[in-house]
């Protein structure tokens, strides 16, 4: 314990964050030590290369979306406060959490998973995703060998499908009501940052 | 099909046919020389040979040939049993192929024991323990994910020895009650003897649990801690084993403290022994590996017979075997892996394969013959039922009351249907069997009473529990969530949820045990790949992603300047005729280090514990996949099913899967390949594209239409380029603005982000694009026409994505 202490000194502001995030103390030293093996010159932010020298992330489809989505737009750097801010979006939701109205939606709620979903989506931040954005996504998760046709086809239906007001775009809301039936808590909470 | 089961159900009496005069002769015990024909070389036995009176063209020599042909015929035989079953593959998916094996094996032994009214054939353990069961567990070793092995390790551990040691003891001291309260009735039977009989029965057997986890698929973490429990726990079997028996020799009366620290010692010696003895001969073997570039036709050979030393070398020192083979296994793979040639490295994982399996089939056929042989039946009702139900109530609680105490310090926690599993996949096997008919009678009084017990046990497990795996997992597994039908959009988002998953866990990192990790690692690259591995291999295993990240921004500079200088002949690439001389040299590499890429180097990182959650992905689940039951129209379907056909698995869905029967999860690799290399190629174009920015654009335009195959300036030029993308320190990472294309300043280079350079789809042949040159502006160029004409017409498979940047002639949505 001594050591998560004087790890947890070193960190600042770090009631705040883990009065906003919900992370426990012993889970804000683990992001710490992560945060600091990823920042090898030791400045304190990561970069986007720290991200992409994580080797298993180039196997993934979207792994380079999904650094991007670490960065603010316009900031090149993350640091600490940003990193564990976005993890939290991972954990799972508090169950017992009471339904109140006027405190600020945590972080890991259904809601704010989702938006953290719809962001990875919406590259220019429109607030909805239009069909290229769609079609981008769906050809960087499908495999090579699906042509045009199919892709346009799919990213198409797909659109009719959760496009109710017609505008050829998915908007948050519309976003929102096809997943409804979807457990996003399970689906977008890793275990272990409980 | 009906005739070939008729044909081959023949060909199985014939064959006995022709076994039973040799069997009546055989009786007399007769050797060799018996006979009145001999062919004359025999002559050496003096006497006998003068008999013949005139020259015999063909001579029958049943005699001789006797042996090795009963040998060959009785693992034809079995394996033609395993060939009928394949026949029907509706059977083997309700009952396990292992119980359906067992069934043969009483069919064939009815045939014998009625042909020859005793039963001649039967599973010796010493052919069990010396001639079967090394090849399953050199395989069990030889294919064991490492990675997953060590960091559940502890677990294992706890399961195996705790574990083992619990069923053994509950089960002897229940039984020993039970007795003493007088359900068993009368029988000459001691405490002792009870908890020999414990120790063996309790061993859950690795030969029937893979048996059986084959047709229900789980999550590794639940697989490797089943199959590592198995191995792990012969260590303690044996020990408890040798040390009962011994107990029993001595008699109850000089059992003191003395003795039992002698037997918790031996524990200890037993085990690390064994495994230790493995390790050396591991060691060996990737020695010896080292040294045979030139007897490649005969490497494999080595790896056989090191196991099978290496097991006998323990057995000898009377050490734990199984756990010798299985660390064998586990420290050679990787070196030997990479040592050997390819085609070496192919041999051995499929020969390992062919014996394995030809094992595990004769051992059941055995199994099952063995049964029929009423001299050995002792129906003891109250034991065996006492036996089973013991069993299988002490398992429960010992997975139970062990994994709660597991889960506190566990990074994921075991969920309850693992826990079931678990309990219930504590099947039996033949290791039980041979252990107890290799006791001595005079000992033991019962022992055929045992030996009934324990193949009921067998039997009972195998098949039954085999059987009901499925349905338990089924009943389990409807309590959740039914699988409803699903939008596309439903679909797909899945699959992103999987992917983010993945990717944010290997963000956030194995936390935790990190540190032990790294110093293996580092010690292991220090001195075991210099003194285990041949240089080539060393070379090569500094994996495909440190050399991108270790090439400099140089080469990159020098290959756009070549390209810029050789003008329109530069960036071009023929659709067909990738150039082959780069592919071949980087490429076919590449393939072949994807191994070690999805399994081992990770650097810093490795897999992580946390595999799976709850719902997401069942952790048990019977290989059913998304039903797609409903009709739809025929868009939908086909929508549908390009989803289901193309969507990428996320790594959560290679599972690993240990299999006896299938090699590889090849399609997979090429899934991870492709994946790879497409990132690889997009982070090289916004790199490149953000470094460009600056070249004026009518140079480049010249270069987009001509095919010819490219020569890199060095074959690995490019994908160095693309390493200093991401691994370099003076790049710059400029995010989600769009239109940085034009803004490189020498000196630094931003790459744009999730835009603009596109996904260099290397089935996009220029041919391909309807526009005409001048229309086409190199993407980093047109960085802010990112629209929806983007993308790309994708060509069909071509799985042989070329590693050089082509130029595409329109701007793509890049992912």
């Amino acid at each position: 314990m001594g050591t998560t202490n004087s790890t947890l000194s070193k960190i600042p502001n770090v009631e705040e964050l883990m009065q906003e995030t919900g992370f426990t103390p012993a889970h804000i030293v683990r992001l710490y030590d992560r945060f600091e093996a990823l920042d090898k010159e030791k400045t304190g932010l990561l970069r986007p290369q720290d991200f992409g020298a994580i080797n298993r992330l180039a196997m993934n489809p979207i792994g380079d979306r999904i650094i991007g989505a670490f960065f603010s737009p316009g900031q090149e750097t993350v640091d600490f406060h940003s990193f564990v801010r976005i993890l939290a979006h991972f954990r799972p939701a508090d169950k017992k959490r009471p339904k109140d109205p006027s405190m600020p939606e945590p972080v890991n709620s259904r809601t704010s998973k989702l938006k953290f979903a719809f962001q990875l989506y919406d590259q220019d931040k429109d607030g909805k995703i239009s069909r290229a954005e769609l079609l981008q996504v769906l050809r960087s998760m499908l495999e090579m060998q699906v042509t045009e046709e199919q892709l346009e086809s799919i990213a198409d239906r797909t659109i009719q499908e959760a496009d109710l007001d017609k505008d050829d775009a998915i908007s948050f809301e519309e976003f929102r009501k096809s997943l409804e039936k979807v457990n996003i808590d399970h689906k977008m909470s890793i275990r272990f940052l409980r | 099909m009906p005739a070939l089961w008729h044909s081959t159900f023949f060909l199985v009496i014939v064959l006995l046919a022709i076994s039973r005069p040799s069997l009546a002769s055989q009786a007399g015990n007769d050797d060799l020389q018996m006979g009145t024909e001999h062919r004359t070389y025999k002559g050496t036995e003096n006497g006998t040979t003068n008999l013949i009176t005139t020259l015999p063209i063909v001579t029958w020599n049943w005699q001789e040939i006797q042996f090795p042909y009963l040998v060959a015929l009785w693992i034809l035989v079995s394996w033609l049993c395993k060939l009928m079953l394949q026949l029907n593959p509706s059977l083997t998916s309700v009952i396990p192929e292992s119980g359906l094996l067992i069934c043969i094996g009483w069919v064939l032994g009815g045939i014998i024991y009625w042909a020859d009214k005793v039963q001649t054939f039967r599973l010796q353990p010493f052919i069990f323990f010396y001639y079967l069961l090394p090849q399953i567990v050199l395989d069990s070793g030889y294919s064991m994910p490492n990675k997953l092995f060590f960091s559940n390790l502890g677990s294992i551990l706890v399961y195996a020895v705790i574990g083992t040691c619990w069923n053994a003891a509950t089960l002897g001291l229940a039984l020993w009650g039970c007795w003493l309260g007088g359900a068993i009735g009368g029988i000459d039977i001691g405490l002792l003897q009870l908890l020999l009989f414990g120790s063996l029965i309790a061993a859950v057997d690795p030969v029937a649990v893979i048996a059986v986890f084959e047709e229900v698929h789980v999550n590794e973490v639940l697989y490797i801690l089943v199959f590592g429990e198995s191995l792990l726990n012969d260590g303690v079997t044996v020990v408890l084993f040798n040390v009962f028996n011994a107990f029993v020799s001595l008699g109850g009366a000089k059992i003191n403290a003395v003795e039992i620290i002698k037997g918790i010692i031996s524990f200890l010696v037993v085990a690390f022994g064994g495994s230790l003895v493995g390790v050396i001969f591991g060691l060996l073997i990737s020695l010896l590996t080292r040294c045979t570039k030139n007897i490649q036709i005969i490497e494999p050979g080595f790896v056989f017979v090191l196991g099978y030393l290496c097991y006998l070398t323990a057995e000898m020192l009377s050490l734990s075997s199984i756990l010798s083979c299985t660390f064998y296994g586990v420290c050679c793979q990787k070196y030997i892996n990479a040592n050997m040639d390819e085609r070496s490295v192919s041999t051995v994982r499929y020969v390992m394969k062919v014996f394995a399996n030809g094992s595990e089939t004769i051992i059941f056929v055995f199994l099952g013959i063995t049964a029929i042989d009423p001299s050995i039946w002792v129906w003891n009702t109250a034991f065996i039922f006492l036996t089973l139900l013991f069993i299988f109530v002490f398992r429960f609680i010992g997975v139970f009351f062990l994994t709660w105490i597991l889960n506190q310090f566990r990074l994921v926690p075991l969920e309850f249907i693992d826990q079931v599993v678990m309990g219930y996949g504590g099947l039996r096997g033949a290791v039980a069997y041979g252990l107890v008919v290799s006791l001595d009678e005079k000992k033991y009084k019962e022992k055929n009473m045992m030996i009934s017990t324990t193949l009921l046990v067998v039997y009972f497990t195998v098949m039954l529990q085999g059987i009901t795996m499925k349905a338990l997992v089924n009943w389990l597994k409807v309590k959740r969530a039914a699988q409803t039908e699903r939008t596309l959009a439903e679909k797909i988002q899945n699959r992103t949820f999987d992917h983010i998953l993945v990717a944010i866990e290997d963000i956030s990192g194995q936390i935790g045990h990190n540190y032990m990790r790294d110093k293996w690692n580092n010690f292991e690259e220090r001195w075991l790949y210099w003194l285990l591995m041949t240089p080539s291999a060393r070379k090569s295993c500094d994996h495909i992603f440190n050399i991108f990240h270790k090439l400099n921004l140089k080469d990159a500079m020098s290959y756009v300047k070549e390209g810029e200088r050789r003008g329109s002949l530069a960036f071009i690439r023929k659709e067909t005729k990738i150039d082959v001389d780069f592919y071949k040299k980087f490429g076919a590499n590449f393939s072949e280090m994807m191994p070690y890429i999805m399994t081992e180097n990770m650097g810093s990182d490795h897999v992580p514990v946390s595999s799976i959650l709850w719902d997401s992905m069942p952790s048990v689940c019977l290989d059913m996949h998304e039903q797609d039951l409903k009709m739809r129209e025929s868009e939908d379907v086909n929508a549908h099913h390009l989803l289901q056909q193309h969507l990428y698995k996320g790594k959560k869905q290679h599972r690993h899967r240990y299999s006896r029967k299938h090699l590889e999860v090849n399609k997979d690799k090429n899934e991870v390949q492709e994946i790879f290399q497409r990132t690889m190629m997009s982070r090289l174009e916004s790199f490149k594209s953000a470094k460009i920015g600056v070249t004026p654009p009518k140079k480049i335009t010249n270069h987009l239409k001509k095919d010819q195959p490219q020569k890199m300036p060095n074959g690995k030029s490019t994908d160095n380029s693309k390493s200093h993308a991401y691994g370099d320190e003076d790049g710059e990472f400029s995010e989600g603005d769009s239109a940085s294309g034009c803004e490189a300043a020498d000196g630094s280079f931003p790459m744009r982000a999730c835009r603009g350079a596109g996904i260099v789809n290397p089935a996009f042949n220029a041919e391909m694009d309807p526009m005409p040159p001048m229309q086409q502006i190199p993407p980093w160029l047109a960085a802010t026409e990112v629209d929806s004409s983007a993308v790309v017409p994708s060509q069909r498979a071509q799985l042989r994505l070329p590693l050089t940047p082509s130029v595409r002639s329109s701007p793509r949505g890049h992912d």
